[in-house]
């Protein structure tokens, strides 16, 4: 701040105090001392004014906020560039805050930052936390139960698209996942799209009407091998799924898999990077012990998996 | 001076009055039009793109503003859910500043990056379908609705006039960049970007 808009600031301030002030004494001056059935003398609609002082207690309340207010000035930044006596600041008031909350929270991570995260999994009161921040972070795209909806993926059943071990799982949190499944429609064609979805859900067991395998299995075995493997069990370093068991992100129905060919899909995990090292580590037991089975990990009231 | 002529001479009146209430603004307002703090972008601060303008638009027509709030408030309670708190450098090419005051819904000031643009699209078509306790409304629309940019390169030229350093390319290049473009898609493209500037986010 400049010294300037400093100095116009306290001068604006200091005058506008004195104006009060002045007005409040010199409306006091000339006033009768006591109590009189006098009227100021005017009238409106017959509704007359006694010529009284202002109260005493309210006259008080005037001058003690005045006197409030130059102490507030006096200890808070209010005055232009004056820092007030006692240096608060908003962002120091923040940190304070933070530093507060730190020291409170800091050890209770750090009983669990060394252990790993198969461990953390096991820990009543670390799934408690884990839930409570899949709840506040995770839930809105992943569901408060953590199965998912159409398009996010279930986190309670044992099966990954970006794989399920404890570190691919942080790797997931935070880096955040892009998948990138191309549209096939200009390559393939409405037929081709047609049989490899059919072929497709045939690899599931699903039989469709109307299409020709052949046909299908040929057009997969060209475009789709690469991402999905010859046997179409996926890879999960390209987040591409297993396409042959009855795990469905976009849907099977006959025509769910055609719109997915035709268009592609491109689901998007974003990173968590912000939360930082500790409640990722939380996070990602929490997300790991969904997935094991009932006696795995200890009786919680997490939701439960297969 | 007599408080009877103060009363009775409604021009006195209002000139003391204009006055007394205005002592309050120049100080406490006028200053900040002068501050760097308030009137310089932040690093990094870029103004919206054609298409992210228009998306503001629709976020302003569809009323948005009245149940979201865009400011973070120092405070660790908000700074842990939705990031760094809000600073003022971020919002000086905001014209006009959709702040908010009403939290029915929670504060987008970072919502940008937070969620999948698949997420954005099923949600603003039927939130409860992936948020089943949301009562925030649907709006179909938007994914029918296309823009036909024929005022996009207007908009962009007044809030030049404001004095966001919009380009005369950027503004040549503005029906093209957003005609035929559904609503749903400018909205969830300037959303993305909200917040995304200030680089430390927590």
């Amino acid at each position: 701040m400049s010294n300037f808009w400093s100095g116009y600031i306290t001068v604006l301030t200091l005058v506008t105090i004195g104006l009060i002030v002045w007005l409040l004494f010199a409306t006091r001056k000339g006033q009768r001392p006591d109590h009189t059935e006098e009227t100021v003398g005017h009238s409106f609609d017959g509704i007359e004014e006694y010529d009284n002082p202002l109260p005493r207690w309210w006259f008080m309340l005037f001058i003690a906020t005045i006197i409030f207010g130059a102490f507030y000035l006096a200890l808070y930044p209010g005055l232009g560039k004056w820092d007030g006596l006692l240096n608060w600041t908003q962002e120091g008031q923040y940190e304070d805050e933070v530093a507060q909350a730190q020291e409170q929270f800091a050890p209770i991570f750090a009983r669990y930052a060394d252990m790993p995260v198969e461990e953390v999994a096991t820990d009543q009161d670390a799934i408690r936390i884990g839930q409570r921040l899949f709840a506040t972070n995770c839930s809105v795209c992943h569901g408060s139960d953590a199965r998912g909806a159409f398009g996010f993926p279930n986190l309670t059943d044992n099966d990954w698209i970006w794989g399920g071990t404890p570190e691919q799982i942080k790797t997931t949190l935070r880096q955040g996942r892009q998948a990138a499944m191309p549209a096939w429609l200009a390559v393939i064609g409405d037929r081709g799209v047609r049989d490899t979805a059919g072929y497709v859900r045939s690899m599931a067991g699903l039989d469709s009407e109307n299409v020709n395998l052949e046909a299908g299995q040929k057009v997969f075995q060209t475009n789709c091998v690469a991402c999905h493997g010859p046997e179409g069990k996926g890879n999960p370093l390209l987040g591409a799924p297993n396409l042959t068991d009855d795990i469905w992100l976009y849907g099977s129905s006959m025509l769910q898999v055609q719109q997915t060919l035709r268009y592609g899909r491109n689901g998007n995990m974003p990173s968590q990077q912000h939360l930082g090292e500790d409640k990722i580590h939380m996070l990602a037991s929490y997300v790991y012990s969904l997935s094991q089975e009932d006696g795995e990990v200890g009786d919680t009231d997490r939701p439960k998996g297969k | 001076m007599n408080h009877e002529i103060v009363e009775k001479n409604l021009g006195l009146l209002v000139v003391l009055m204009v006055f007394a209430i205005s002592l309050g603004g120049l100080t406490q307002i006028v200053p900040l039009f002068f501050q760097q703090e308030t009137t310089e972008p932040i690093e990094g601060l870029r103004p919206y793109t054609a298409l992210e303008l228009e998306g503001r638009d629709i976020y302003i027509r569809e009323g948005c503003v009245g149940c979201h709030s865009q400011m973070v408030r120092p405070f660790r309670a908000e700074t842990e859910r939705y990031g760094h708190y809000s600073v003022a450098g971020e919002s000086v090419w905001e014209h006009p500043f959709l702040w908010g005051s009403k939290r029915t819904g929670p504060d987008l000031a970072r919502v940008g990056g937070r969620y999948s643009n698949d997420w954005h699209r099923a949600h603003l078509i039927n939130p409860r379908d992936v948020v089943p306790e949301s009562k925030m409304p649907s709006y179909p629309w938007l994914q029918e609705n296309t823009l036909d940019g024929d005022h996009t390169a207007r908009k962009m030229e007044v809030m030049r006039g404001f004095g966001v350093p919009y380009t005369d390319e950027d503004i040549a290049g503005a029906k093209e960049a957003v005609e035929g473009v559904a609503e749903i898609d400018a909205l969830i493209a300037y959303l993305q970007h909200l917040g995304t500037v200030l680089s430390d986010r927590r």
